[in-house]
């Protein structure tokens, strides 16, 4: 039953319809299918997946209370530790790097049941934004396998549009869960920052980064996002508040009187025809359904992309200091003789990528002194404008909207000797991660030049993540409908190597 | 040629800079839940976050916080409302994440002093020590170089890494520039340096020990010409373990600058470690190029945002300051000036307190402790805190010679038992059948026999020389092992002979 929902595959195991093994292995099998194409994976965790999935199946048999994704399967973004599993955050530094302990959210799914088939593919450290930054070569877009599936969680929305997994577990440092989800067809949500611990999740923007669902429609993504989010006291930026409740608001969908805010800057110039028809079009749905539409104002939006390129790689060539071949992972160059300095330098020039580095040397450069106040001193400043931007926009509207990604899915190869070029596909997303607040993005069709998915993203305030989710739901309803089925059936298919 | 100290300070005016780390004595680290016990073997004390494992995050400890805050309040500083830490980042293979987390341009606590008296030929003198700041940061690891004959890192054939002090907690405690100490400057430092560890003993937020590294001093000396009002360039000595060594290393590092100075060259600004054996300090890196450690605020952690209402709780439970807490023993004990030097240097005020507060007389209590058990402890070459016999043990002694039931001399004996491991005093006194003879009969036996056998000196007393009778009681004594008490056989042998008792 893989071409199902997850909550209708957690409905199927709570009425003994299926077993999570037998679920299991219906994923591993696609898998085995069709990653030799799609290459999501970087580790397929086989026998502790099916492990996993007998326990939960014992204790269904047992008769023990399980939550609702027990026994379903899912991907997980290789930026998550997981205790005695491979974690590289997708590079060769970490190749080989077992964690001895989980990270938080790891944990979460393992309490919860939720069976973790392996670990996705990803921009090294989740720097990028098509997945081709991954040390362990790229992840292609089951929509169209010549195109990249977006990133730097590229892995974890090709695992699920390529129905490899139900749902999965990505990042979002500046849209690196919303614009693969848009360029893969599917539903992607990067909860308000401190809503999902980040302990356990390898850093690239301490500031920025935020852990996140994936799935196939906003239900199962808000089933996700419920599972994985909440207070952690090993995350000191972690918000003490009571979890917003997304899945009931998945179950409702009700736009009537809701006041939907379009930003003027993140729309027109620099965005695909296809892509602002799709998006254009959402806006009339919502209208039909009785939201009121108005257009707002965020100037210093024009400023966001700069800000964010200064301050990400500021804190990544901080997080990334510790890769320094003394106490795990990659060490190379020791010679007899050789300095822990000459070793240092030499892993640290083997196991990190070209993007990896010219950020590391760009975040070194903004944070020396006579630079930090011209550079990173002023993308703080930035930052605050873009916050203020939000606050005043969300006085005049409940949620704000744009397209996730200005273009579909581009080939492979195509943006990655142009970094400024790639970098602009995180344009519309950006500003989310600078204010901490919530977004979510979810298909709103194919752009009709290429086929191609269109992403629709929805902004809420901090922790009002039931805002995106409720509105999701209504938009993803009445379009359902519209097409008569999810656009993810539309999905050409795989396996045709086989 | 060396020039002596007084062609120093003849010409010259030092300024001082004195950087104090101590280590908190939390019982978890500064940033996880690791133990900070000291002693551990190697790497034991180590989990994710203090190994900088990829993922782990930063926790702040809580009491590390409330120390800090008690420490600022102590030394009369404001308590910022607001604060953050920062990364001060470098690479060294030591340091897990390869950088510090530390307070930078926001530190807990700012704008104090400390004022320090000193005796001089003159008299007491006062210095206030303005405190520019006190902040919070952690400890690195540990590198042992092994294979080389220095056992630094230069011709060293492989390293071991020790992460057990990864994370321990620090607090920093930095000095505006003291001006004004002229030829005092050496004496002046040591007497800050010894009021921090008691006022930091006093709030029982660190284990104080120089020798193990919980308080480490770095004193920056400059000097400049009597009369400018141009700072002179300043060398800062790491690795002064002592308080001793603050003094010596100042007063060196006058002598060094002064001769250069002498001989029209410059003062290096650099990092110089202090040598216990010679007294000197040796070069260490060059602070000419400044490293740039691209301090930013660190994002995984949350500022620092006390309540004022729990400021002022703190406030409340501060101790005495060490200094008024002295004056007010000194005035309580009427103990002469002279006395109380002493017990502040052999370092045992605290526990001459502790006795006198378990209800011994003060005068009889610091006679034990700078008396009897200083010189045990000077003949066993250890600290007197660190011998088996305690405030309790002693408080129990002077007790039982007030009540007669020991005599000194039979106390010195006990005294010997309990340091000797012999259990408590009212235990050594049953296991040696220590006791005083306090059966006049017994004593009058004694007595009579001594009288006796002395008849001459008997008789001179019992015509009136009341002095010889000391060699008659004496003998006494002898007679009765020394459990005897010496005034009751005083009495007793006076009314024997026919003098009066007085």
């Amino acid at each position: 039953m893989i071409n199902n929902t997850a909550a209708e595959m957690s409905s199927a195991l709570a009425k003994g319809e299926i077993t999570s093994v037998s679920l299991t292995k219906q994923h591993l099998d696609r898998i085995a299918d069709v990653d030799n194409e799609v290459k999501a994976f970087l580790h397929v965790d086989t026998e502790r997946a099916l492990a996993q999935a007998a326990s939960v199946d014992a204790d269904r048999a047992a008769g023990k209370a399980l939550g609702p994704l027990a026994g379903v399967p899912l991907a997980l973004k290789d930026v998550l530790a997981q205790e005695g599993v491979p974690t590289t955050a997708g590079s060769k530094i970490l190749q080989e790097w077992k964690p001895p302990y989980d990270s938080t959210v790891v944990a979460k799914l393992k309490a919860a049941g939720v069976v973790i088939l392996g670990k996705t593919n990803m921009d090294e450290f989740a720097m990028g934004s098509s997945t081709e930054n991954s040390g362990y070569g790229p992840t292609f877009n089951p929509w169209d396998l010549t195109r990249t599936p977006g990133g730097s969680s590229g892995g974890s929305a090709a695992a699920v549009s390529a129905f490899e997994a139900p749902i999965a577990i990505g990042s979002d440092t500046g849209g690196s869960i919303r614009q693969p989800a848009a360029l893969t067809g599917i539903v992607g949500v990067r909860p308000t920052y401190g809503a999902v611990s980040r302990y356990g999740l390898i850093a690239y923007s301490s500031s920025l980064d935020q852990a996140g669902p994936f799935g196939r429609t906003v239900l199962d993504t808000a089933m996700l996002h419920e599972i994985i989010a909440g207070h952690d006291s090993k995350d000191a930026t972690s918000l003490n508040v009571p979890a917003p409740a997304v899945v009931a608001a998945a179950k409702s969908g009700d736009v009537k009187g809701l006041k939907i805010g379009v930003i003027k800057q993140l729309q027109g110039k620099g965005y695909q025809t296809g892509v602002l028809a799709r998006f254009n079009e959402s806006l009339e749905t919502l209208s039909s359904l009785g939201a009121q539409i108005v257009e707002v104002d965020c100037p210093s939006f024009e400023y966001a992309l700069a800000a964010y390129y200064l301050i990400a790689p500021s804190e990544c060539s901080s997080n990334l200091a510790r890769f320094d071949a003394m106490r795990y992972g990659l060490r190379t160059g020791e010679a007899n003789g050789a300095s822990a300095e000459s070793v240092m330098n030499s892993t640290r020039e083997a196991g990190f990528g070209r993007e990896v580095k010219r950020r590391i040397i760009l975040g070194t450069y903004a944070l020396s002194s006579g630079y930090y106040d011209a550079y990173y001193g002023s993308a703080q400043k930035i930052r605050t404008l873009i916050i203020e931007d939000y606050k005043k926009a969300f006085t005049q509207a409940d949620v704000l909207v744009s397209p996730t990604s200005p273009i579909t899915a581009f080939k492979i190869g195509e943006k990655s000797e142009d970094p400024i070029a790639m970098y602009l596909a995180d344009v519309a997303t950006i500003p989310v991660n600078l204010a901490g607040i919530c977004g979510m993005s979810l298909p709103a069709g194919l752009a009709d030049e290429d086929n191609l998915p269109v992403g629709f993203q929805i902004m809420a305030p901090a922790m009002q993540d039931q805002r995106l989710y409720n509105v999701g739901a209504a938009l993803e309803a009445a379009l359902v409908s519209k097409w008569g089925g999810h656009l993810i059936s539309k999905a050409p298919a795989l396996g045709g190597a086989k | 040629m060396a020039l002596s100290y007084d062609d120093v300070i003849a010409k010259y005016e030092p300024v001082l800079g004195l950087e104090v780390h101590v280590e908190l004595n939390t019982e978890s680290k500064m940033f996880c839940s690791c133990s900070t016990t000291f002693g551990g073997e190697p790497n034991t004390q180590t989990c994710p976050v203090c190994l900088a494992l990829p993922g782990a995050l930063p926790v702040v400890n809580a009491k590390a916080i409330e120390s800090s805050i008690l420490i600022g309040l102590a030394l009369n500083c404001q308590i910022a409302p607001y604060s953050r830490f920062s990364r001060k980042n470098y690479f060294y293979p030591d340091m897990p994440k390869n950088f510090q987390i530390s307070q930078y341009d926001e530190p807990i606590c700012f704008d104090g002093f400390v004022d320090v008296e000193i005796q001089t030929d003159e008299g007491p003198k006062q210095f206030r020590i303005e405190i520019e700041r006190v902040h919070m940061e952690e400890d690195t690891g540990k590198s042992l170089h092994v294979g080389g004959a220095t056992g630094r890192i230069h011709g060293a054939e492989y390293s071991l890494l020790a992460y057990n002090r990864a994370g321990i907690p620090l607090v920093e405690i930095v000095t505006k520039i003291v001006p004004g100490t002229g030829k005092y400057a050496p004496e002046v430092a040591k007497a800050y340096v010894a009021e921090l560890r008691d006022i930091l003993r006093g709030l029982k937020v660190s284990d104080v020990k120089m020798e193990q590294g919980s308080l480490r001093c770095d004193a920056n000396v400059s000097l400049r010409l009597i009369g400018s009002d141009v700072l002179g360039t300043r060398s800062e000595t790491k690795n002064v373990n002592s308080l001793r060594s603050v003094e010596r290393a100042i007063r060196g590092e006058m002598i060094r600058h002064a001769e250069l100075l002498n001989e029209g060259k410059k003062v290096k600004q650099e990092t110089r470690h202090f040598q216990e054996d010679t007294g000197l300090t040796r070069s260490g890196r060059s602070k000419e190029q400044a490293e740039d450690y691209r301090y930013f605020p660190e994002p995984d952690l949350v500022p620092v945002a006390p309540a004022a209402t729990w400021i002022e709780e703190l406030r409340a439970q501060l101790p005495e300051r060490p200094s008024l807490h002295r004056k007010r023993l000194k005035e309580q004990w009427a103990v002469p000036d002279k006395e109380m030097a002493a017990m502040i240097n052999a370092d045992v005020l605290d526990i001459v307190e502790e006795t006198v507060l378990l209800g011994a007389d003060p005068t009889k209590a610091r006679t034990w402790w700078l008396g009897e058990i200083s010189r045990v402890a000077n003949e066993k070459d250890i600290a007197i805190a660190d011998l088996s016999i305690t405030p309790k043990d002693v408080a129990e002694i002077v007790a039982l010679v007030a009540a007669s039931e020991l005599t000194d001399k039979l106390a010195r004996q006990v005294v010997e038992g309990v340091i000797a491991g012999e259990g408590t005093p009212a235990e050594v006194v049953a296991k040696r059948g220590i006791k005083v003879v306090n059966d006049d009969g017994a004593l009058m036996a004694a007595i009579e026999k001594v009288c006796a056998e002395q008849a001459e000196t008997a008789e001179k007393v019992r015509n009136g020389h009341v002095p010889a009778a000391g060699a008659l009681i004496g003998a006494v004594m002898k007679e009765t092992k020394g459990q005897a008490d010496a005034a009751r056989v005083r009495e007793l042998l006076l009314g024997h002979l026919g003098q009066a008792t007085n």
